[in-house]
């Protein structure tokens, strides 16, 4: 995976500011996202993690700094602009329709219709092509489910996850960013949702993980970006150094310039 | 390289059109059996129960609830509820019938105007539940008294009477080999289909399932959500209206005292029909099926002399039932 | 100053006896009605107000939201003898449930009369005025019997609703007037006979009185009389006649005397109505509670506000008027 010339820029952010009232969430943060690799974004509570991920997303708007997609400038006032530069987002939550079926959902808001005036006058679904296209897409990063018809809340929580993943991975152009994906996950079920995340960056998209899950973090991610107070403290390289050592940089214990420059991953 | 994970056993045979997962087969069969039950019953105990021409009445008298049932399913799947329909239904009847006699309105635009005011306080309920956010039970609570109110003030709680004939023309019938069937009847047939091919066919249609199911997620996704909600009461408004005329054109006046029992009518039909009180599950036709079980009963006891008290029993009994089945269906589905 | 301050005193001591003294002559008398929605209701509250002028009354009104609102009545006779009323006109919307709000006011001195219908147990008010229910059944019920002319009756009755007093009232004189053995008018049940075909409840609403009628006919297409509660009832009787094709051959009667009732007799559409008088009601309340208020004496017992049959087709040997008669003396518009 790491690419022997210089690695291609996907997403990029410089001096993001925002503030809420008093607070400042993020004081100056950069971002820097390559592709074809598994970013994992970790930091404390209030390093300014989650709101660094929404301002990526769409779901805020930064009050200065600049955020560039493939080298172009890019501004997004809501998470549905966001979607429509090609930035898919797996909430914690997963943002799915329990009781609609797993082919409705992968087409949630984005529904195909039925060509000629089936599809224009009538409005009509084209559901057979969804379920189509669905099977391709899950047959694809090798998600074992067969029946499209099947309502979203009778598989099990990891199953669940994988949907909602192939939904992202389906419709993203350039970055998959995943708000905590095994979070609510047991051991066997993280597993899997682990090793679809690796299908998805093998499959040329760029993904950025957010988890507290170091072993899990350790396990995908290519390069560690460190959010502390506000900023991005460090990337760190997880093949250079340990989890103990990271978890103090995150909590500030260890300070980055006292690592040997190997465990950076600039 | 091996498969992520283990195959999940598949429900039904995917044979091309998404079909409903086995929960939902569940709610909208009970219904139907309950429907079948009955009707068998009450042909044992009555010789005049099992006709063409019965079928017909009971068609025609349950045409109003089960066109108000069709709004109030919309509004339910949303995962809301709207008690102002039969006050509704009223106000839209006395606005018609009075339009047409008293202000001398042609027939057709009179009926118009009268579902104009209905779909108008639709749009009411809607913008206070999407724009102020109100839950929809208080909306509909005050939109029914306020319906009320003007309904009674703008009739002086007076019937009106000699209407036109274009506005009952929907009481007429006609005949299919020695049976009447009234055209009301088609009329609610007819919408009944339209609404089942919007809901299951059309992509405006699966989305007021999902803003019903995860509102949340339907805003994630890019789903305008509030702008479903908003039609849905403004259709459930305009689909008041037309029941307003059924009930004019099968009675052949303006009532002001119509519709005050409507209300819990249609939702007990929905409810009957299947369709959860959370949003999200059902299917329209069960709406239908909950309108007929109702008018069934009332009208297989009539014709076996008992008194009218035990239809209201039997009412009570069978909502019951039907929401229990509801839960148990939806807990094994997981 | 003080002096200034003692003749203002004055002044004001000497206007505000006579404000009271003024006040004090004025009777005040409340009206509470099941629902101010009702025409009939309508009419009682007119009738009151028109007695309360002439007599220099302060009327006072209250009504429940809808039909067995009992709590809003309760409510009402509360808060009207804290208004200094001294006699309290009621249409009790549940006849038992009223009771104790009831005796609590006669306990502390106002006068409690029922307009319309009876309180159960009918004593607990000073008063009743009423119309004779089991009358005006017995009125149409000899109508009936005139006007079938000695033809087999094929009777459906579509009365109001299980367990109710007027319903059950109306419908027992309607079969006694027409020569059926019935229940006395005391019992709350409805009468059987193998005559009565078909018994069906109409809630005395007109789209239930059609429902109910057109079920009738399914199982008995070849009726020749309905009974119905009211006229609303019996307006949606007609119509399912009529869409069945069967009205010409049959009679409906019904019980109000409303003006829109009253039209439907004359358009041939209800054979024979008994009127009832709402307005006499009320009045003869209002005079009561005036007459209590300043001589002091109070009314007791049962009056009947009277009953009128009125019928365009008289029948010989059952004394009616004609709808113009009808139309004068009608309620509601």
């Amino acid at each position: 995976m790491n690419a022997i010339a210089t690695p291609r820029v996907v997403m990029k952010a410089t001096s993001l500011v925002k503030r809420y009232g008093q607070v400042v969430a993020l004081d100056g943060s950069d971002f820097e996202l390559r592709a074809g690799e598994i970013l994992a974004v970790i930091g404390d509570n209030g390093a300014g993690k989650s709101s660094l991920i929404k301002a990526l997303s769409g779901a805020t708007v930064p009050d200065s700094g600049e955020i560039q997609l493939d080298g172009v400038v890019t501004k997004f006032r809501s998470p549905i602009e966001a979607r429509r530069a090609g930035i898919e987002t797996v909430y914690q939550d997963l943002a799915v329709a329990p009781a609609m079926t797993i082919a409705e959902n992968l087409f949630l808001g984005r529904e195909m219709r039925r060509p000629g005036w089936r599809g224009g006058v009538l409005r009509m679904l084209d559901k057979r092509r969804m379920i189509e296209e669905s099977v391709a897409r899950l047959a694809e990063l090798k998600v074992g489910i067969r029946s499209m018809s099947q309502a979203l809340e009778t598989l099990s929580g990891g199953q669940r996850q994988c949907v909602a993943v192939a939904r992202a991975a389906a419709f993203a152009k350039h970055v998959v960013i995943m708000d905590e994906p095994t979070a609510a996950l047991g051991v066997k079920e993280g597993g899997m949702v682990l090793e679809l995340i690796r299908r998805v960056r093998d499959r040329g998209l760029a993904v950025v993980l957010i988890s507290h899950n170091m072993p899990h973090v350790f396990e995908v991610a290519d390069r560690i970006h460190v959010a502390r107070l506000g900023k991005r403290a460090t990337v760190l390289n997880p093949k250079k150094i340990g989890m103990s050592d990271t978890v103090a940089v995150m909590t500030g214990a260890l300070r980055p310039e006292d690592l040997p420059a190997e465990a950076l991953a600039h | 390289m091996a498969s992520v994970m283990p195959d999940t056993q598949a429900t039904k045979p995917n044979v091309g059109g998404l079909q409903w997962p086995a929960g939902l087969s569940v709610a909208v069969l009970g219904p139907v059996i309950a429907l079948a039950l009955a009707c068998t019953f009450f042909a044992t105990q009555s010789d005049h129960f099992l006709s063409g021409g019965n079928f017909s009445l009971i068609l025609q008298q349950v045409a109003v609830v089960g066109v108000l049932a069709i709004g109030q399913t919309l509004v339910i799947l949303t995962g809301g509820i709207d008690l102002s329909c039969g006050m509704l239904m009223a106000l839209g009847g006395i606005v018609m019938t009075r339009f047409a006699t008293t202000l001398g309105m042609p027939p057709a635009l009179a009926i118009l105007c009268g579902i104009g005011v209905t779909s108008l306080f639709g749009l009411v309920n809607g913008l206070l539940v999407t724009r102020i956010r109100l839950p929809s039970f208080i909306v509909t609570l005050g939109t029914m008294n306020i319906a009320f109110a003007a309904t009674q003030l703008y009739s002086g709680a007076q019937t009106v009477t000699d209407l036109p004939p274009l506005m009952t023309a929907l009481g007429d019938t006609f005949s299919i080999g020695s049976t009447q069937f009234a055209w009301g009847t088609v009329a609610m047939l007819a919408l009944y289909a339209l609404a089942w091919f919007v809901l299951r066919e059309t992509a405006a249609g699966r989305h007021v399932y999902a803003v019903g199911n995860n509102p949340e997620a339907t805003r994630l996704v890019g789903i305008a959500t509030q702008r479903v909600l908003l039609v849905v009461y403004v259709v459930a408004g305009a689909l008041y209206g037309v029941a307003s005329l059924l009930s004019v054109s099968r009675t052949g006046v303006g009532d002001p005292n119509a519709g005050q029992t409507d209300n819990l009518d249609a939702i007990t039909a929905v409810v009957l029909g299947g369709t959860s009180l959370f949003g999200g599950r059902g299917v329209i036709v069960g709406s239908l099926v909950g309108a007929l079980v109702v008018g069934v009963f009332r009208n297989g006891l009539t014709l076996m002399g008992v008194s009218s008290i035990y239809q209201v029993l039997v009412t009570g009994v069978l909502v019951i039932l039907a929401v229990t089945a509801d839960q148990l269906s939806r807990r094994g589905a997981r | 100053m003080p002096k200034f301050a003692s003749s203002l005193l004055a002044i004001a001591a000497l206007a505000g006896t006579a404000t009271l003294a003024v006040g004090a002559d004025q009777p005040v008398i409340g009206l509470i009605t099941k629902t101010d929605t009702n025409p009939f209701f309508v009419k009682m509250k007119e009738g009151a107000d028109q007695m309360a002028k002439s007599r220099g009354a302060k009327l006072l009104t209250a009504a429940g939201k809808q039909d067995g609102d009992n709590a809003a009545q309760v409510t009402a006779i509360e808060n009207m003898m804290t208004a200094g009323a001294k006699t309290i006109l009621i249409t009790a919307n549940d006849s038992k449930a009223i009771v104790p709000a009831i005796q609590k006011a006669r306990a502390k001195g106002v006068m409690v009369i029922a307009l319309d219908s009876p309180t159960d147990p009918r004593d607990a008010t000073d008063a009743l005025f009423a119309t004779d229910n089991y009358k005006a059944g017995i009125l149409i019920g000899e109508y009936a019997k005139a006007a079938l002319a000695g033809k087999p009756a094929k009777i459906v009755t579509l009365d109001l609703f299980p367990g109710h007093p007027v319903g059950a009232q109306r419908h027992n004189g309607f079969m006694k007037g027409f020569g059926l053995p019935a229940p006395d008018a005391a019992v709350n049940e409805l009468g059987k006979a193998d005559q009565i075909v078909c018994q069906a409840d109409s809630y005395g609403d007109q789209a239930k009185g059609q429902t109910a009628m057109e079920n009738c006919l399914q199982k008995n297409p070849d009726v020749n009389l309905v009974y119905t509660i009211n006229e609303p009832a019996a307006a949606g009787a007609y119509t399912a006649l009529k869409r069945a094709g069967k009205e010409k051959g049959v009679i409906i009667v019904s019980v109000d005397g409303g003006c829109a009732g009253i039209r439907n007799v004359k358009a041939g559409v209800i054979a024979a109505t008994s009127q009832q008088y709402p307005l006499k009601m009320a009045a003869l309340g209002v005079a009561a509670g005036v007459d209590y208020a300043t001589k002091g004496t109070k009314v007791s017992g049962y009056t009947d506000t009277g009953v009128t049959l009125i019928a365009d087709k008289p029948m010989a040997g059952v004394e009616s008027k004609d709808s113009k008669v009808g139309e004068s003396l009608c309620w509601g518009k």
